[in-house]
């Protein structure tokens, strides 16, 4: 899986976009597994992530089977936090995703005090990740860098569209709703907010980031 | 996947959803119906769509009467109100679709969830990727166009001929009929997945002569594809990724790291 991979992006705008997960080798004894992916979640709270996962139930932001009709003037799209450490119930890749980086530095130097033995990865932008190392005293032990897409690029839509979408390494926010989201928050019928968690609620990983989205959606950041 | 068309009101909501762009509404009969050869059946218009479970003989005729006014029923973007997207059960070759579309389908040969393995996020723990290779991961399909099996195949083909070492655990590798050759099962080639990762070794030496080759194959399929190439790093925490690969015109932007703090001795 390179999930995270490949966001589409100028450096500039992706110096806000963090994910830190971790990852337990196959062969590991699932109950302490589990543990330890919970104390993960439950730390990276202390460090205002944007974002939360459990690759295998989804995220703080969900999909909600039982809306009733009353749901346009009350749905409560609010981050559940407990909702994803308490449905922790098997091994997986749990991720945290953060908008600033002193805030993703700081979990990192927390996780490697914890020293909890599962795989910690970063992905994020290949020199901030390498300072984050050196100000932790981490010396790398593998790097996967992205080299972009190739093929026929044509069939991608433009930049912005491009951007939202593939903060899903999945696939699974469509361009299509990435472009129905830009038109509604044009049109005022959406706030930035709104469009960007219905956008977050289908990126099953949660390593969607919602606040880089609401900057993208809403205009207003300088364009790379 | 299927529309109930009992069910359906025609809201629209789920043609935007679809990544494969495989739902539309049919003006004749008043109801979104899905392409089967474009689905890959990634279920994301099943699971990750809400649902308001409302009365579709209600809606429909709120909808007319609401017409009347121009006035316009507008659920939930992200939801299909009547719950009409129903799964159906999967045979052989389809069933492939989703075993390398839907996010929550854990592969057979890999036993992880997605589309390949586990790389370099556990390279600490496992030491799969050792000194002295690039690790490289080419998804095709990537982003959200699609891949077709027979597009997948030119590139496998590709590398096999220059004689890149093919990930045995990685479920593209796991499908093919000849690896020497990169031939995947004949009766695949015609299905469409969301996307699918080629993942193989090479010797660091041997980085340009693939990228080329990717460069190359790129040109002969109808998608694109995503390129990612790993590196284990010194005890210096270095690797010679960082300096050839701008070297070759690819200048480093995102990566993803393993800090190494994985233990082996947590395997039992
Ligand atoms: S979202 Fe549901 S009701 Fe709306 S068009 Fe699609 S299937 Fe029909
Ligand atoms: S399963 Fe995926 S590809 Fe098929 S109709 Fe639903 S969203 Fe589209």
């Amino acid at each position: 899986m390179t999930h995270s991979l490949h966001r589409f992006g100028q450096p500039e705008d992706l110096a806000g976009d963090y994910i830190v997960f971790a990852m337990p080798a196959q062969g590991v004894d699932p109950e302490s597994a589990i543990r330890t992916e919970k104390e993960f979640l439950r730390r990276s709270l202390r460090h205002q992530p944007v974002n939360l996962g459990d690759a295998k139930k989804g995220g703080w932001f969900q999909p909600q089977k039982n809306l009733g009709p009353g749901v346009h003037w009350r749905r409560n799209t609010e981050p559940k936090p407990e909702l994803v450490i308490d449905g922790v119930d098997a091994p997986g890749i749990v991720a945290a995703v953060f908008d600033r980086y002193e805030a993703m530095e700081a979990f990192v130097e927390e996780l490697r005090e914890l020293d909890l033995g599962v795989s910690i990865n970063i992905s994020a932008l290949a020199d901030r990740a390498a300072t984050c190392c050196r100000a932790c005293g981490i010396t790398r032990h593998s790097v996967e860098y992205s080299l972009g897409f190739l093929g026929k690029t044509e069939k991608l839509p433009e930049k912005e569209i491009l951007e939202l979408a593939t903060m899903c390494g999945h696939g699974t926010v469509s361009f299509g709703l990435a472009e129905k989201m830009m038109d509604r928050v044009r049109s005022g019928r959406m706030t930035p907010k709104a469009a960007a968690r219905t956008l977050a609620r289908f990126c099953v990983c949660s390593i969607f980031n919602p606040a880089r989205a609401e900057e993208i959606l809403s205009g207003k950041r300088k364009r790379g | 996947m299927k529309i109930d068309p009992r069910l359906c009101v025609e809201c629209a909501n789920c043609v935007a959803v679809c990544p494969m762009s495989a739902i539309h509404i049919d003006p004749e009969i008043r109801r979104a119906v899905v392409d089967e050869d474009e689905c890959v059946e990634c279920f994301a218009c099943y699971r990750g769509m809400s649902s308001e479970n409302l009365n579709p003989m209600l809606i429909r005729l709120a909808r007319r009467t609401l017409g009347l006014f121009r006035f316009r029923f507008d659920p939930e973007p992200d939801g299909c109100p009547t719950a009409a997207i129903v799964p159906q059960e999967l045979e052989w070759p389809r069933s492939i679709r989703r075993v390398f579309s839907d996010v929550l389908m854990t592969h057979e040969g890999t036993g992880i969830l997605g589309r390949g393995t586990e790389e370099v996020k556990t390279n600490d723990v496992t030491g799969r990727l050792g000194p002295g290779f690039a690790g490289f991961v080419v998804e095709l399909g990537r982003p959200s166009v699609g891949a077709r099996f027979y597009d997948i195949e030119k590139v496998s083909r590709a590398l096999a001929a220059v004689g890149v070492i093919f990930e045995e655990k990685n479920p593209i590798t796991g499908l093919m009929t000849d690896v020497s050759e990169g031939a995947l099962d004949p009766e695949v080639l015609d299905e469409k997945v969301m996307s699918a990762i080629i993942e193989f070794r090479t010797p660091l030496e041997g980085t340009d002569a693939v990228l080329q080759v990717l460069e190359g194959v790129a040109r002969e399929i109808d998608t694109v594809m995503a390129v990612g190439v790993a590196a284990r790093c010194g005890e210096d925490g270095q690797n010679d990724l960082e300096s050839m690969l701008p070297a070759l015109g690819y200048p480093i932007v995102r990566a993803k790291t393993n800090l190494g703090l994985g233990r082996a001795e947590v395997i039992s």
